[in-house]
């Protein structure tokens, strides 16, 4: 099942977490009380162009000093805290949650076109695969993410999201089949800018995750969700794709469809699934992905799971069930139900 | 009279009660089985291939047919192939010709392998009520797309090639007009156009009489270069080079001069009633380097309006040579597997030489994913496909599309008998023999083979939606959806899969 919802202010007008707190909070029947997650955007303005690389460490004696010989290897820890959190009565504390404010020296991948983010990524996927004990769960600027086993309620107050002020909020209510009570497993999912909510199961994640590793991304939370990060950051950021041609690649019209377009878009769609075949995914999604300008809503190409969207002056608002967008904004305007594959997408002004 | 002669393959019994001396077996069967004498029919088992005509034709089921039914003292080494191997090759000093794929119980590792289906957390997708998409384009594809974008208004800049397009993802393989009948072929071609797929001519030329269904047909260059010529390249829907295959690796192709009637040896252009042997390698591919340069050659002709496959048999070192194949400029690569029937193969080349279709592709998908090129070039998979599982197994291994060829045949009445070499075949698929050619009726085999081709593309589309899955993409190289069934470990890992129960 799983509940998600995101909401965007297009003017960069930021938000406290409460109000999302008490969305994802009336979304308990969609969760099991086994994980929740919140990401925030535009939350540490002090240090608005580091990288906010935060880490779970199983033991920090054991581990922290590995991660931080791996980080200064690579560029400057400007400042780094534990992410400060508030005892609940449901929540066993199993991790430590660490932010590190991350400076690449992009002089050490003199290679590449955006140094900067590859050296964060690479850093990203070597931690997680070869750090037993240290897991980064969120690697973008000015974002965080806040997530746990519990429930939504019990992990906002946590980790206390009020104290944080947002531009964008994403939040996600779980359901877990797959790795119940693991932090890790929770969603948000999120690399560099990229952040993820998901309620569904991804039929063609096989295929998806063999495509993405190929241009050496590693799957490491054993789950389907993180691919849709790592699809969206290597067709956009990588291809230089849009958000809306992105979409297109991962939920493309069916071929009838395609056959009836006038012959450009017929091309151009054509191309896409002949070039993205593989990131295509299947089976029954309804998905949220947000960076740091934009949000985009989207579900599977049959739609087999819900997902409303609402508008009210600058905000727009994204969720599985209208009645969560209500409870963050009563007077609601233009309540929608976007048709299967069609993307939602809200930017903000620039 | 040292060695004397060995028990029959097989014993026909005739039963008399049952008989009403019709004579459709005496007839049907040319191989001279059965006689009539004195009101009676009279057997000769010796020259059975249990090809199953005159059991098919008889109007009684008068006749029945026994394996083996004297045998050698069982022994777990020396079995009774063994034995009359020997006996045999002591008689000629002679190579073993065989029919048909592989013979060894080798084990087939398609049937250690289960597919998945939804339940409760995600449903299962019903085909009858949802779209369901099997189309496949088998070609090169973009490494990425260039746009141009001019106020909202998006162009696409990157040109796209020359991709064959097929309505289900199951074409038929390779054989040739001499190796199988006029009336086969015209079958064959008939069923793929109706049902939107496509063909390989084998290197057999391609007879005038396919010529309207030459879209659906990918004409095939071999180291013979039999009936290569212009026009014989530019009617193609496509160009196979073939390297190699599956029933023989190493070794070119061979027609017994048996089986080339005028006819064949216009559409081959090589003299009447002779041999034809095709040479071991192309002499004019010694390396990789030579290979890229006939790819090249092949589309300059064409005008680079033609795709171009490679195909090789499956070896152990595929994946390497697939990527290099995938670098050559080839379109698509074809893994022919070693249980790849043929109409005549040296019987060691057959059930000794080669890996198994299964580990082939898996290997060939995981090197050209590990080079970050898979999705450019196509994989083909075939040898051996008898069934729709089998397509949905090997698509879920890696390959884009498969050849079918025995699965074909048998469509058209086939019996696996093995004795294609010998040019009698008593259903007219492989045979030149006029009498026998007219027993296979282009209009009724073609609706056979397309009824087929359409019950296995029906069967696929049920197994996907059972699995979640609405475009045949996402079934591609999706090997979390396998599982293997008392499979090793280290077959398990070449494969990628995991263990039923995990
Ligand atoms: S076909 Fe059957 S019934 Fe006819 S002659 Fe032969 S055995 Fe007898
Ligand atoms: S094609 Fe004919 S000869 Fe060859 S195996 Fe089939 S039935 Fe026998």
């Amino acid at each position: 099942m799983c509940g998600i919802i995101g909401v965007i202010d297009r003017g960069r007008q930021r938000m406290d977490g409460s109000k999302i707190k008490n969305a994802l909070s009336l979304m308990d029947e969609r969760g099991s009380g086994e994980g929740a997650g919140y990401v925030a955007y535009g939350v540490f303005p002090d240090f608005a162009d580091l990288y906010a690389v935060h880490v779970f460490f199983d033991n920090i004696h054991e581990t922290k000093s590995v991660v931080d010989r791996e980080l200064n290897k690579w560029g400057t820890i400007e400042h780094q805290e534990e992410v400060p959190t508030y005892e609940q009565q449901n929540i066993r504390k199993v991790h430590t949650p660490w932010r590190y404010f991350f400076r690449p020296d992009p002089s050490l991948m003199p290679r590449s076109i955006t140094p900067d983010d590859d050296i964060v990524a690479y850093l990203v996927m070597r931690i997680n695969t070869s750090i037993p004990g240290a897991l980064v769960f969120s690697s973008g600027k000015n974002i965080g993410v806040f997530k746990a086993s519990g429930w939504p309620e019990e992990v906002a107050d946590f980790y206390r999201i009020q104290d944080y002020k947002g531009y964008m909020w994403l939040g996600h209510n779980r359901y877990p089949t797959n790795t119940p009570g693991w932090w890790g497993g929770a969603h948000p999912f999120n690399l560099l800018n990229w952040s993820v909510v998901h309620n569904g199961e991804i039929t063609s994640y096989g295929t998806n995750r063999r495509y993405i590793e190929s241009y050496g991304y590693k799957c490491t939370m054993f789950t389907d969700t993180e691919v849709v990060a790592y699809l969206f950051d290597h067709l956009v950021r990588r291809h230089g794709l849009t958000p809306e041609l992105a979409v297109r690649a991962m939920a493309p019209p069916f071929w009838d469809e395609i056959d009836r377009m006038p012959d450009k878009e017929e091309l151009l769609n054509r191309a896409i699934r002949l070039a993205y075949g593989p990131a295509l995914m299947n089976g029954p999604f309804a998905i949220v992905v947000a960076t740091h300008d934009t949000m985009v809503g989207f579900t599977d190409r049959i739609k087999l799971r819900p997902l409303v969207t609402g508008e009210r002056g600058d905000k727009l608002y994204i969720s599985s069930e209208e009645a969560a967008i209500r409870v963050m904004e009563p007077d609601v305007e233009n309540i929608t139900m976007p048709r299967a594959g069609e993307p939602v997408i809200g930017r903000v002004r620039t | 009279m040292t060695i004397g002669s060995v028990p029959t393959k097989f014993r026909i019994s005739v039963d008399h009660d049952q008989c009403m001396l019709c004579g459709r077996c005496i007839e049907n069967c040319p191989y001279g089985v059965f006689r009539m004498e004195n009101d009676k029919i009279h057997v000769n088992s010796r020259q059975c291939v249990a090809c199953h005509r005159c059991i098919a034709m008889c109007p009684r089921d008068a006749i029945d047919i026994e394996e083996r039914p004297v045998d050698y003292r069982s022994h777990p080494l020396w079995t009774p192939e063994v034995r009359e191997a020997i006996y045999n090759q002591a008689r000629s000093g002679k190579i073993i010709l065989s029919g048909m794929g592989n013979a060894k119980p080798y084990p087939v590792i398609f049937d250690s392998l289960v597919l998945d289906a939804c339940q409760v957390t995600n449903p299962s997708i019903d085909p009858l009520r949802e779209p369901m998409e099997l189309r496949t384009y088998i070609g090169k594809k973009p490494a990425r797309l260039d746009f141009k974008r001019t106020n909202g208004d998006i162009e696409l800049l990157t040109n796209l090639v020359p991709n064959l397009q097929l309505e289900t993802p199951i074409m038929i393989g390779h054989m040739s007009y001499g190796a199988i009948s006029l009336n086969a072929q015209l079958s064959l071609a008939r069923a793929v156009s109706e049902v939107g797929t496509f063909m390989g001519t084998g290197e057999g030329g391609l007879h005038e009489r396919l010529y309207p269904y030459q879209n659906h047909m990918i004409v095939q260059v071999a180291s013979g270069r039999f009936g290569v010529d212009i026009n014989y390249l530019e009617r193609g829907a496509a160009i196979e080079i073939k390297i190699g295959q599956g029933a023989k690796p190493g070794i070119g192709g061979h027609l017994p001069g048996e089986k080339v009637c005028a006819d064949v040896s216009c559409t081959r252009m090589i003299p009447l009633g002779s041999d034809a042997i095709s040479p071991a390698p192309h002499h004019d591919i010694y390396s990789i380097e030579d290979l890229k340069q006939l790819v090249r050659g092949l589309k300059e002709a064409t005008e680079w309006k033609k795709p171009v496959f490679v195909k090789i048999a499956a070896v152990h070192n595929s994946a390497a040579i697939a990527a290099g194949i995938a670098r050559s400029g080839a379109d698509a690569v074809v893994v022919d597997g070693f249980r790849g029937g043929t109409g005549a193969a040296p019987r060691v080349f057959r059930d000794h030489v080669g890996i198994p279709v299964e580990a082939a592709i898996a290997s060939v998908d995981a090197k050209l994913r590990s080079q970050g090129i898979r999705n450019e070039v196509s994989l083909i998979a075939s040898g051996g496909i008898r069934e729709s599982a089998d397509v949905a197994k090997i698509i879920a291994l890696g390959a884009d599309a498969v050849y079918i060829g025995t699965s074909a045949l048998v469509a058209m009445g086939c019996r696996v008998c093995g004795t294609c070499y010998r040019g009698l075949c008593p259903w007219g698929i492989a045979t030149q023999r006029p009498d026998l050619v007219a027993r296979l009726d282009p209009d009724v085999a073609s609706k056979n083979v397309a009824n087929l081709i359409n019950a296995w593309t029906l069967e696929l589309a049920e197994l996907m939606g059972a699995a979640g899955i609405n475009s045949i993409e996402s079934l591609r190289g999706n090997r979390d959806r396998l599982r293997g069934y008392l499979l090793d470990e280290s077959i398990m890992k070449v494969l990628d899969i995991k263990t039923v129960g995990a």
